[in-house]
């Protein structure tokens, strides 16, 4: 499915990736883990093709369900199948809950009706006439998984998608997550809660200092749950 | 008094749709166009040549004109434009800048700085009766179509498809990209459609201002101080201090005519002071 060979990212002098190679199947939900700063945001960016503008710049090959997508412009590859869930979410204050969920085309072959994603995300249909951003941080979270859901995006690039909020919304992200993978959607998370990570994930890639220093597999995951976390810095 | 607030809608209606272009096109390619008001002198001018050595009359001026110099802004985004994308602002400004001299020089050279003469069409020449006045018929047709044509521009900006991509690529231009939208593609059309508006009011300004090669550099001025009023970029607020700003300048007119001039910056000021972003525009968001 994503086939990441010998990526090297900078932002003007500063390297930020070092050669990263990585490799996820079919239906596979693989997480990204490493501290802040180590380039995990960048390699997402990467693989949409946002990592370019002003200065920044990169080198190597992204395969994307067999081809090399690397010089193809954002919105090609995105038709492709890539649904992006970035780090700030991505909701658009200008348009309401339904327009931000209708914007993006369908590029996949099972995409969420409206109707599906309404009846999984209740609190999106009530509020379907509000300003995107009139919503909570949590239901701004549900809306950005909901969207690229609709696009019926066959390889899901979600950064951090728990960060700063509740368990239970948490729980319901690892819900949504796990069932989207029944469907036989890939997905590469980011993600520092690594007790999260080990509820929904197939593998580990351990991102530091701009390479990938170790693959682990769940039980590895929990066996070195301390160890994994002090690295973090968490 | 009636009446001058009349007249302060009938000149804000030509605010609201020189600001309307302005701003769609500062929002979707982040470029100020100091060559708007060359393209509304343009418009003027088009619809004069046209009767005068074609005797082609307003009405298919009305239409052929902002189609013509619409066409002509696509051209000169495809050209142009698009090789500014990225760089600062700076050259933005200066091709614009640059493009309004040569453009005001071009006409000037052919046809000189004294003004020509346009007639109102025959069909609205006379005057309505609007119950506590009477008022010139053309002035009061400027009024419907502006009005109309702002309309149409926002029902186009929130009621369609075209519409939700145009406002998402000009909030989110990387994103709108993420979600699989070719931004690129919808720039041209959008800095064409703005052009097209300053056009319009330029063969509307025809029949009633003096048709000559300075007018527009005269009238921009103040349609950047609606723009920034209005917010920046923000649609809804370009078009209500279009009217406002007419309506203010004209009432100002009225009882200290000794500031009409400078009436219109001491309420930039003012509500600058008091809403940095302008009074409709959002403060920065985060990229
Ligand atoms: N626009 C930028 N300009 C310059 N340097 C940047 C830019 N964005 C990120 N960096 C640097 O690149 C490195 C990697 O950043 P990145 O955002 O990819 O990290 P991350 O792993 O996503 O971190 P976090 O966990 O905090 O989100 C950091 O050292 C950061 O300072
Ligand atoms: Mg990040």
């Amino acid at each position: 499915m994503l086939r990441i060979e010998d990526l090297s990212a900078w932002y003007g002098e500063a390297r930020v990736l070092r050669g990263v190679s990585l490799e996820i199947a079919e239906g596979e939900i693989v997480t990204l883990v490493g501290r802040n700063g180590a380039g995990k945001t960048t390699l997402l960016r990467c693989v949409m093709g946002l990592h370019g503008a002003g200065g920044a710049r990169a080198a190597g090959t992204i395969g994307f369900l067999g081809a090399n997508v690397a010089r193809l412009p954002v919105h090609r590859r995105v038709r492709r199948g890539l649904g992006y869930v970035p780090d700030d979410r991505g909701v658009y204050a200008t348009l309401t809950v339904e327009e931000n969920l209708t914007l993006p085309p369908v590029v996949g072959p099972r995409p969420w009706s409206l109707d599906q994603v309404y009846e999984t995300f209740p609190r999106l249909r009530e509020r379907r006439r509000s300003p995107g951003t009139k919503l909570s941080g949590g239901e701004q979270q549900m809306l950005a998984l909901a969207r690229v859901l609709r696009m019926g995006a066959r390889l899901l690039l979600c950064d951090e998608p728990t960060e700063g909020l509740s368990p239970l919304i948490v729980q319901q992200i690892g819900a949504i997550l796990r069932d989207v993978k029944r469907q036989g959607v890939t997905v590469l998370l980011v993600e520092q809660n690594v007790h999260f990570a080990a509820t929904v994930a197939d593998r580990h890639y351990l991102l530091a200092e701009g390479r990938i220093v170790r693959s682990l597999d769940n039980d590895e995951v929990r066996a070195r749950e301390h160890e994994l976390l002090e690295h973090l810095g968490i | 008094m009636l009446q001058q607030a009349f007249n302060g809608l009938v000149g804000g209606a030509f605010y609201a749709l020189l600001a309307l272009g302005l701003s769609v096109i500062f929002g979707m390619l982040g470029v100020v166009n100091f060559a708007h008001g060359s393209f509304y002198m343009l418009g003027a001018f088009g619809a004069y040549v046209l009767l005068d050595s074609f005797g082609v009359d307003f009405w298919v001026a009305l239409a052929a004109v902002p189609l013509v110099l619409g066409v002509a802004g696509v051209a000169v985004e495809r050209l142009f434009v698009r090789r500014l994308t990225g760089l600062d602002p700076l050259y933005g400004f200066l091709f614009t800048f640059g493009l309004a001299l040569i453009l005001q020089d071009a006409v000037k050279h052919e046809y000189g700085v004294q003004s020509q003469p346009y007639p109102r069409p025959p069909a609205l020449s006379g005057s309505l009766d609007l119950g506590l006045f009477d008022y010139p018929a053309y002035q009061v047709f400027v009024l419907v179509v502006s009005v109309l044509v702002c309309a149409a521009t926002w029902l186009l900006l929130t009621r369609t498809r075209i519409g939700v991509i145009v406002r998402a690529a000009t909030e989110r231009p990387e994103l709108t990209r993420a979600l699989g939208i070719d931004v690129g593609r919808w720039v041209a059309p959008v800095f064409g459609f703005g052009i097209a508006l300053a056009g319009l009011a330029g063969v509307l300004a025809a029949p009633m201002r003096a048709v000559n090669p300075l007018m527009g550099a005269d009238l921009i001025i103040t349609v950047f101080a609606v723009v920034v009023i209005g917010g920046l970029g923000s649609i809804f607020g370009s078009v209500a201090a279009g009217f406002g700003i007419g309506l203010v300048s004209a009432l100002g007119n009225l009882y200290v005519p000794a500031l009409s001039q400078t009436l219109v910056f001491i309420v930039m000021a003012a509500v600058l002071l008091w809403r940095p972003a302008g009074l409709f525009g959002r403060e920065e968001a985060a990229l």
